[in-house]
């Protein structure tokens, strides 16, 4: 599959990476080469094949909504914030002006 | 310097040290001898706590000498790979996007080696995130393999791997998603385990593919990959992925369950794997030991494996998926790298994204981003599901012929730096042996086999869900009939 320009910037929207002019090329060009190999599994027959989704059989565990156990408090959990405010975590503008 | 250590066998460490025979905080001191010898060119450790790992001797020894009982690790030195949370140093997965973190909790791994009263060391280099198979994706350098500082020592557990080889640890934990634990330990010479999925807790391992990623031991031999594994194995509340308690059978029992192999074993060789491109030497040392197992008893059948060349694909198609989706959590909000400058929050994200995050971990996140994006679901995704369960049946009719299957676990030996960094291609196909298990979520574990043009060679072991302690005495009995497996030379 072809991957052009504009899949590109569309991808590294979604992934939230911005990326210089040079890291985009190579990656349309690897992402290419590498789509192209995995496309080997368009090989196979796959009608009727139930999609796997998890290693073992697991069910949903359920539990009193209490505390127990593991607990990270407040200040330990903000130790490792790039900016934080007494309480909580700092970031930019996340609505733009007048909105 | 003491009388040690850091090449006596973990359990004799530890038998030595609750005897009263041996001072863990000597085994300790030997310990970082070794590294101090040996960093400079091998390069596995990006983090060491000589600090905290004295004063954790400190209290073993005090235990001992005050008449009370401790753990089966007691004074062991372990190394933690870095992706594996230790609420005491830095925790990075080898990327700069967490440069300087240090993480608010620990993993369930590292209290249960706590509780065993091993001494954890140092965090080891890694593939970032655990993306690689030659630990050259660090963020910060390259570890070198012991047995010749020219080539890789695998990856992604490289650092782990390297550590163990050149005796700067006793034994070490790593994590594997499609081989990262298995592939450097054959490359490296040592025991490599990919426990039974669900039979390690993953509580504090930083997630790359959340259906496939599992911790397990590396060691110099099946013994003390054994004794690691019974103390880290077990149910915790905290991953609720973890099998139930009553699903395992005890681990470091399978040494004491009987000397050799169990008798009528069979061991299936896939037809597929003899078909696949393996280097030379490589081929002959697992033809190798597949005698030394029949000498043993056991019988070899010919088993297949249809679905073996689909592998890579559906590997890398899921892995990816699951590491898109889990590395949104790195967003410079948190933790770890914040970008300066940025205009609103999604900028935020991107740039310290783009700064923080390197180019094969950037690369995955693409492909996963992809083959998950509208409109490729379907054709990506959703078929590699599908594939995944060809793959897990494949197993299934295989071990209704078999008891294990064996083969090589790398087609390569250790490799040169650079040599495969250029086709990110050639580097995934270093895990055409290793990424069905982790598929399947089944055990597998590699041994030390013999040596092809003096680099180390491994037999991969695989079995059916649960049979990790099978595993270990096949794995044992052959490392028995083979006899004392070299270290690197000095």
């Amino acid at each position: 599959m072809k991957i052009d320009a504009a899949l590109v910037d569309h991808l590294a929207a979604l992934s939230r990476l911005a990326l210089d002019a040079a890291e985009k090329a190579r990656l349309a060009a690897e992402l290419g080469a590498i789509l192209e190999a995995v496309e080997k599994v368009n090989e196979l027959d796959l009608e009727g094949v139930e999609p796997m989704v998890f290693p073992v059989p697991i069910e949903n565990v359920f539990r009193e909504d209490e505390p127990r156990g593991f607990c990270l408090e407040r200040e330990r959990a903000l130790e490792g914030a790039p900016e934080r405010t007494a309480e909580g975590f700092r970031v930019p503008r996340v609505l733009s002006e007048g909105a | 310097m003491a009388a040690f250590a850091p090449d006596l066998p973990a359990r004799e460490i530890a038998r030595c040290v609750r005897a009263g025979d041996l001072r863990a905080a000597d085994v300790v001191e030997s310990a970082f001898a070794r590294i101090d010898a040996t960093e400079p060119q091998v390069r596995a450790y990006l983090a060491k706590d000589r600090e905290w790992a004295f004063a954790r001797a400190g209290l073993v020894d005090d235990r001992v000498r005050g008449g009370k009982p401790v753990g089966p690790l007691a004074g062991v030195p372990v190394a933690v790979k870095d992706n594996i949370c230790v609420d005491t140093m830095p925790c990075t997965a080898a990327s700069r996007i967490l440069e300087g973190w240090t993480p608010p909790y620990r993993a369930t791994v590292v209290d249960r080696l706590l509780e065993a009263d091993a001494i954890i060391i140092g965090k080891t280099n890694l593939d970032e995130f655990a993306m690689g198979s030659s630990t050259e994706n660090s963020g910060y350098f390259p570890t070198r393999n012991p047995w010749d500082p020219s080539r890789v020592p695998g990856g992604s557990s490289g650092g782990s791997a390297a550590a163990v080889a050149a005796g700067s640890a006793s034994v070490a934990l790593g994590s594997d998603t499609g081989g990262s634990i298995r592939q450097p330990a054959s490359l490296c010479g040592v025991v490599g385990m990919k426990p039974t999925y669900g039979l390690v807790s993953r509580f504090g391992l930083l997630a790359f593919a959340s259906s496939l990623d599992q911790i397990g031991p590396l060691a110099r031999d099946v013994d003390d990959a054994a004794l690691v594994l019974e103390a880290i194995a077990g149910h915790d509340p905290l991953d609720s992925t973890s099998l139930p308690a009553a699903a395992r059978k005890p681990l470091n029992g399978a040494a004491a369950d009987g000397d050799g192999l169990p008798a009528g074993l069979r061991v299936g060789v896939p037809r597929e794997y003899l078909e696949a491109s393996v280097d030379e030497g490589v081929r002959r040392a697992v033809a190798a030991a597949l005698d030394a197992l029949r000498a043993l008893g056991a019988t070899t059948v010919d088993v297949s494996l249809p679905h073996t060349a689909y592998g890579i694909a559906t590997y890398y198609i899921l892995a990816t998926a699951e590491a898109s989706s889990n590395l949104a959590r790195y967003d410079g909000v948190h933790y770890g790298r914040r970008a300066p400058g940025a205009r609103d929050i999604v900028d935020l994200y991107s740039r310290s994204r783009g700064e923080g995050f390197g180019a094969e971990v950037k690369r995955r996140i693409f492909l996963g981003t992809f083959v998950l994006s509208s409109g490729y679901y379907d054709a990506y995704y959703l078929k590699g599901q599908r594939v995944r369960a060809l793959i897990r049946d494949d197993f299934e009719k295989a071990f209704a012929r078999c008891d294990v299957i064996a083969g090589p676990t790398s087609p390569v030996t250790a490799f040169r730096l650079g040599e495969r960094t250029a086709d990110p291609l050639k580097m995934y196909a270093a895990d055409v042996f290793t990424v069905a298990q982790p598929l399947a979520g089944i055990p597998a574990i590699s041994v030390p086999c013999g040596l092809a043009d003096g680099l180390p060679v491994g037999l991969q072991l695989a079995g059916p869900p649960l049979a990790d302690s099978l595993l270990l005495r096949v794995a044992r009995a052959y490392e028995s009939a083979r006899g004392r497996f070299p270290g690197p030379p000095s």
